[in-house]
């Protein structure tokens, strides 16, 4: 396939999904992002490495690193780049096409936020309890118990954790909202 | 009097208030009370869904947002408020990038057609709590209110990111100050420490406890050295950072850190006259009761300036 980017149909693909991504060209591999990144040391490749890489198409290597599962998503490279490029949400669009692709072998963060949006779909709501025991009983049941005696029965006792989740009223109306712009994600990445 | 003249503020809870962050949600109703801010929560509002959805997928992480955007402007709102700094930027950002990119604001609003809602970006003014109570309450209007000074209490304002980046436009991306004026205003004496603005972790706790536990423990360690009696935050998400992972960074790091972790909105009663329990202190996992000892009825002397010795070496004027 003939793209604009030198045929390399990766770096089209993150930028098309990214509200600002076509800035990712400019990138000068100044390190700026990586030197301010609270989490970079424990990151597989630095963002500056991942624009590289994502220059390069190299897809594979980009998709399974931890490097945007990582991200916490603090905004200090996108507002200290000197290009201007969104990295935060280029972070999100790593993520999300690492799911779509299948590619993501950090299928604990994956979980998460697969678990968290489980929530949110049929609820309208987020629902911090049921999303930690779902997701701990996934993960790590041994953290479930130490966190039932501990910080999670002081949250208990000070009614900071609800036991039902709480559901929006119009709840059609938001489904037909997701469903709706699912499909037209749908027909965008086709 | 009512501060609210020109503005309707659609007030966006988030689902942390509804829960976790209750005492958030108590204590900004109770200032509001009485700086007669009338804050109208949007009626069947959704979550915003974090930072976990943009995650998945963006169109409906968009959409999911934009419906509470919708909403508000239908009931008649200028500006849209949101308590929590994640709840806020998600807001923000919906706001902002549906109106930089025309592609992004056809689908989104071909996603809410579906639900009979339509959303023209700009519409609202997307605002975080700190803003409206620092900007259009201003310093003077709290300072009026308060009552019991929150003398020789050293308050570390935390920011956190989201609060001010990417773009928000409300304080300095860097270096934030709004808050540490506030708690000025309130009589507390401020501790300017260097990473007042640097990230808790946000949902990294989940994820990776090596990455999350050391984030949290450099804030604490930053904030102890700085003698902070107490944290005070912005966001619900921060809140539980340090609060509830306070004992876990303590056991990990062998360190002995007990510094309560209270919303803005908290401190801001108490030196408006209010009880530790109309303000839902003691919902925290680390107490708040110690550090709160610390409050004087008399203000802290001002540190004593020794005259210059008129034979010194000149030195240039000092601009005020």
């Amino acid at each position: 396939m003939k793209t604009s980017n030198g045929g390399n149909s990766f770096l089209d693909q993150v930028i098309k999904a990214t509200p600002g991504g076509e800035k990712l060209v400019l990138c000068l591999q100044c390190g700026t992002c990586g030197g301010s990144c609270p989490s970079g040391p424990d990151m597989d490749y630095s963002p500056r490495m991942i624009f590289a890489m994502t220059s390069a198409g190299m897809k594979d290597q980009v998709l399974s690193s931890n490097t945007p599962w990582f991200c916490v998503s603090c905004y200090y490279c996108t507002v200290r780049c000197p290009q201007e490029i969104p990295i935060t949400d280029i972070m999100y669009t790593l993520k999300q096409l690492a799911i779509q692709e299948g590619r993501y072998e950090q299928r604990k963060a994956s979980d998460f936020s697969e678990h968290f949006i489980g929530y949110v779909e049929n609820y309208g709501r987020s629902f911090e309890l049921g999303l930690a025991t779902r997701y701990f009983l996934f993960h790590n049941p041994l953290k479930l118990v130490n966190m039932g005696m501990g910080m999670g029965m002081s949250m208990i006792l000070r009614g900071r954790m609800g036991f039902i989740p709480e559901r929006i009223k119009n709840m059609d109306q938001l489904q037909n909202i997701l469903d709706k712009a699912k499909q037209i994600a749908k027909e965008g990445a086709a | 009097m009512s501060t609210n003249s020109g503005h309707h503020y659609g007030y966006y809870p988030g689902c942390s208030i509804t829960k976790n962050a209750a005492a958030y949600g108590v204590s900004t109703d109770a200032i509001a009370r009485i700086l007669g801010l009338h804050l109208h929560e949007i009626s069947d509002w959704n979550c915003c869904g974090a930072s976990e959805y943009f995650s998945i997928n963006q169109l409906p992480a968009y959409a999911l947002v934009a419906r509470n955007l919708a909403l508000a402007a239908g009931e008649g709102a200028t500006e849209v408020v949101a308590p929590c700094s994640l709840c806020y930027v998600n807001l923000y950002k919906t706001d902002k990038n549906m109106r930089l990119h025309p592609d992004l604001k056809a689908k989104v609003n071909r996603a809410l057609d579906a639900g009979n809602l339509h959303y023209e970006p700009d519409t609202l003014k997307v605002r975080h709590l700190l803003d409206i109570v620092v900007n259009d309450v201003g310093y003077d209007g709290v300072a009026a209110k308060v009552t019991k000074p929150l003398y020789n209490l050293r308050v570390a304002p935390y920011y956190g990111c989201l609060i001010v980046r990417p773009d928000t436009g409300f304080d300095n991306v860097e270096y934030p100050t709004t808050m540490d004026k506030l708690m000025e205003t309130l009589g507390a004496t401020v501790v300017d420490y260097p990473l007042k603005a640097e990230c808790c972790g946000g949902h990294m706790t989940q994820i990776s406890d090596t990455v999350a536990l050391e984030l949290i423990r450099r804030l604490l360690h930053n904030a102890a050295e700085y003698q902070a009696d107490v944290i005070v935050t912005v966001c619900p998400m921060c809140q539980l950072n340090l609060d509830a992972y306070q004992a876990d960074v303590n056991k990990r790091f062998g360190t002995n850190y007990h510094i309560p972790i209270l919303y803005f909105t908290q401190v801001m009663g108490l030196a408006f006259g209010m009880t530790p329990k109309d303000v839902a202190i003691g919902k925290e996992l680390v107490s708040a009761d110690r550090a709160l000892t610390k409050i004087t009825a008399e203000p802290p002397e001002k540190p004593k300036t020794r005259k210059r010795d008129k034979k010194a070496l000149p030195m240039p004027d000092m601009i005020e």
